[in-house]
């Protein structure tokens, strides 16, 4: 009898990229139920657009690259790349833009670096930020989350505010937008008001949840059962968001000790914007991550540091894109100087610095 | 009796598999049938091939020296049965690579009849040294599947400095990480007392103070076979361990850690650090050397998997067919479509079962699942093969410097602390076959030293010549000058004798100061001709030989 030949290991392999990503989707869909919940119909548009371009853009990439197109399309990293910046852009952005930050995204920080597996940065996070620098207006276009004098949109006026930015009659933008609790913080404090005065005033003050942004909390809240599901499933590193938490703690701790008044405290900052999101399902992208054990730490570290310092002293509201796109910058750095010790290997025999040929 | 708990470690990572023994463990060991003909390679074991020591048409008892050789490092090959060698060819033999391979071919006359041999019941009468002699002569290897000469490894030295290392505990492996196979398993609990005495004989021959029998928790019955004897016995420096099934355990790096905390060195043996590790089956083995005087003819290899009819396991001679033992075992299922020599994670496919069984082979796996290689994705860094990697290796980096055929950085990373456990292709979602890669660098790696070597040879070789040439060359103008030194002198001296000899006066010590200035100016000049020539003295040296060897 003949056999064909094969190398070893020859047992069935369970896991895939397919699974991974899709699993990833899956444990999703909690918090965005909650989004949806509290923001509107905008939500799911926004991810219905975005899935749109990034499956037409990945296909068109893969025929011109000449590269099989169904194991590709049908691995879920194009899905999620769209399910994650459609989630961090504003409920009411206009088409185009989601169009052009998903566009972004898959033809130049995914495909134009190689496609799946090869891109440094974080496709979804270079999409966010080329939306938020070239259109920082309708960036600001965020719906209010469910609050009594707020007007609460149907999903036929969100869709026309979307594609032909229609505000129902008798509608302005102020009435249907507002800034998110993060923004509304940093605007108050620059105004010299108390982290106190902002929460009971009378605008503003609604805004705020018990511990975080209104709707927010439950947003993260959500985000964060997804992300631990993930995290116990093992299909992602604990250490990476253990790393943004843990740093976003103990600055914000430390400085709502120093000054209570001018500082947003722990639980704000855990809270409100999409740290839960971004520390468990964006910056645990495996592609764009540090991958040794303690490059992994130091890398939800580095996030959760910037996000603090661009949150409190920067001129965006939120840094989350910015803060995970510097981290991915360091990653071959992080690699490179975390590199574990090898079995019967001492410490300094690192191979950190390559041995040049002395052969001539 | 035995202490109940051993302090055990953790190595890094592993994978908990599906064990499926129970498959091969229902029925008890099988003697396989005699088969017509035994094809019995010559090499069968990790060192040099043995020399031939019969012809076609002899005749050969069961016991007989086939092939050996007297290299250190090698292992005889005896006739497993009493018959007549009808070929020497070139054979197909169970390797990866699938090339044939010198076998001796024996078919078998039915007698099965002995040799004389000679029974041992006292081998703590002996010296170490005429055990380890007696190992040696009985051909055994490694039967855990690396086969390695066990008179080799008994004979326990310092890897770096040579010298006779002290052996403080021998470990007998019976953890039989990799699924599927049961031979040891089996071996443990059918051959427990052999088991003990092969372990007491090691231990006297390596002075070790203590033995640790280790054996997965997946092996109750084993375990308790062995504890059985031991207390029987009353044996107190011989223990068994219970050790978690986690592959793989039975790594000979990774059981020393798991039972001593200990990490062997990447550049040493175990005997660094003063142990000593034995497949049970070796230990068996060198009790049927020793007590029995018998040599390693036989082997207990499982057969098993969902392609084969009845797995089981079976004591067969070796050299027998892979294809009579599937008969024995009902057959192949229509489904078959994979054979494998080994265990799933690390055993090689074999194309055809027309190959004969050899010394370090302990299971045949039949397998139904389709032999295809599965579409792979490009790696998406995540990382869970260095979390798995017992070698605590970077597996990722690896395959990246191995694609891109890096092979210096690719070493600096330690490639070749890679034990090619599989575990990392097992849990990779790209489904990428990294050990492959591994196994391709090893590869390329060894051939760029083999012709490393050769060039440095050549050119040692030619530098050698080169610094011999010049030297030729100088002592020829040396000859030279110094003849017409000689010439001048005596025209001088004769000048000389001529001028004195009309009357005027020469100081003859003058004359001593300056003949002696002028050897001394010559030497310094020689010495500047020498420190000029650029050759290495060193490299000179050691192609010395060999530009003798080649000029003869």
């Amino acid at each position: 009898m003949q056999f064909k030949t094969v190398t070893s290991p020859h047992i069935a392999q369970q896991n895939s990229v397919q699974t991974l990503m899709y699993k990833v989707l899956l444990a999703m869909i909690p918090g965005t139920i909650a989004m949806i919940y509290f923001f509107g119909w905008g939500v799911l548009i926004n991810i219905i657009i975005a899935s749109v371009a990034a499956l037409s853009a990945e296909a068109l990439m893969l025929w011109i690259r000449q590269r099989p197109i169904k194991p590709y399309i049908t691995d879920g990293s194009a899905l999620l790349t769209a399910a994650l910046l459609a989630l961090a852009l504003p409920q009411l952005a206009p088409w185009w833009l989601t169009v052009i930050g998903t566009l972004f995204a898959i033809v130049i920080a995914k495909h134009l670096y190689g496609g799946l597996g090869f891109n440094p940065f974080n496709p979804a996070m270079v999409g966010y930020v080329v939306v938020i620098i070239s259109f920082p207006k309708e960036m600001t276009q965020w719906v209010p989350p469910l609050l009594d004098n707020y007007t609460q949109l149907t999903f036929s006026e969100t869709l026309a505010i979307i594609f032909g930015a229609n505000l129902p009659p008798a509608l302005t933008w102020d009435a249907v937008t507002m800034a998110t609790p993060l923004d509304t913080v940093k605007t108050q404090l620059g105004l010299e008001l108390s982290i106190h005065e902002i929460e009971n005033h009378k605008v503003y003050g609604p805004m705020f949840g018990s511990v975080g942004g209104f709707g927010w909390e439950w947003i993260n809240a959500l985000f964060l059962a997804g992300g631990l599901y993930l995290a116990i499933k093992k299909v992602i590193d604990w250490r990476i968001p253990a790393g943004i938490i843990v740093a976003l703690l103990v600055l914000s701790n430390t400085f709502a000790l120093y000054d209570y008044a001018s500082f947003t405290p722990p639980t704000f900052h855990l809270f409100s914007g999409g740290i839960m999101l971004a520390a468990f399902f964006i910056a645990t992208d495996p592609i764009t991550a540090a991958t040794t054990t303690k490059g992994r730490w130091l890398y939800g570290m580095g996030i959760g540091v910037f996000i603090f310092i661009i949150r409190t002293w920067g001129s965006y509201p939120d840094g989350i894109a910015f803060a995970i796109i510097l981290m991915n910058m360091a990653v071959p750095l992080l690699d490179y100087y975390t590199m574990p010790r090898a079995f019967g290997h001492s410490w300094t025999e690192f191979p950190h610095h390559h041995k040049v040929d002395d052969d001539e | 009796m035995t202490r109940s708990s051993h302090q055990l470690w953790h190595f890094h990572g592993g994978l908990k598999l599906d064990s499926h023994k129970s498959m091969s463990t229902g029925s008890p060991i099988v003697k396989a049938k005699l088969p017509a003909k035994l094809t019995l390679p010559v090499q069968q074991h990790i060192g040099e091939a043995g020399q031939l020591r019969v012809k076609v048409g002899d005749k050969v008892l069961k016991g007989q020296i086939i092939a050996e050789c007297p290299e250190y490092v090698s292992a005889p090959v005896h006739a497993p049965s009493s018959g007549t060698i009808i070929d020497i060819n070139e054979l197909p033999a169970p390797h990866p690579s699938g090339l044939n391979t010198l076998c001796v071919v024996l078919e078998t006359d039915g007698e099965d009849k002995w040799i004389e041999h000679q029974p041992n019941k006292h081998p703590n009468t002996k010296s170490p040294a005429e055990l380890r002699q007696l190992i040696r002569k009985a051909g055994i290897v490694g039967l855990g599947g690396a086969a390695f000469p066990t008179a080799v490894k008994v004979n326990a030295t310092n890897a770096n400095t040579a010298n006779h290392a002290h052996i403080e505990t021998l470990i007998i492996n019976g953890a039989e990480c990799e699924p599927y196979i049961s031979c040891d398993d089996m071996l443990m609990r059918e051959f427990a007392e052999e088991l003990i005495s092969g372990c007491s004989i090691i231990q006297y021959i390596v002075s070790a103070t203590h033995c640790l029998i280790a054996i997965e928790d997946n092996k109750p019955h084993a375990i308790a076979a062995l504890k059985d004897v031991l207390k029987e016995q009353n044996l107190h420096t011989i223990e068994v361990v219970t050790i978690p099934t986690i592959y793989p355990t039975g790594g000979e790096k990774q059981l020393i850690k798991v039972l001593t905390h200990k990490e062997v060195p990447s550049d040493g043996l175990p005997s660094d650090i003063g142990l000593l590790v034995q497949n049970v089956g070796t230990a068996v083995a060198v009790h049927n050397a020793i007590i029995l005087g018998e040599p390693l003819i036989s082997r207990i290899v499982t057969i098993t998997g969902e392609g084969v009819k009845q797995p089981q396991n079976m004591d067969v001679l070796i050299g027998t067919p892979l294809s009579e033992l599937i008969e024995q075992s009902g057959g192949y299922h229509a489904d078959a479509s994979k054979l494998i020599m080994g265990g799933p994670m690390m055993g090689f496919t074999l194309q055809t079962d027309n190959v004969p069984v050899i010394k370090g082979c302990n299971c045949l796996l039949v397998e139904n699942t389709p032999p295809e290689i599965p579409a792979t994705m490009p790696c998406i860094r995540c990382g869970d093969c260095a979390s798995v990697c017992p070698a605590q290796l970077l597996p990722q980096q690896l395959f990246w410097m191995a694609s891109s055929k890096n092979f210096d950085l690719v070493q600096d990373y330690h490639l070749f602390d890679c034990i090619e456990c599989g575990c990392c292709s097992q849990v990779c979602p790209s489904q990428i076959p990294l050990v492959q890669y591994y196994r391709f660098a090893k590869t390329e790696i060894w051939n760029q030293e083999r012709e490393r070597i050769k060039s440095d040879h050549a050119r040692n070789r030619h530098n050698f010549r080169q610094a011999r040439l010049d030297k030729e060359k100088q002592e020829r103008a040396e000859k030279l000058r110094k003849k017409k030194e000689l010439l001048e002198k005596k025209k001088q001296a004769e000048a000389a004798a001529k001028a004195s000899g009309s009357g005027s006066e020469v100081d003859p010590k003058k004359a001593a100061i300056e003949a002696a200035m002028k050897r001394v100016q010559e030497k310094k000049a020689a010495q500047r001709a020498e420190n000029k020539k650029p050759t290495d003295t060193a490299a000179a040296n050691s192609a010395a030989s060999d530009e003798k060897n080649d000029e003869k």
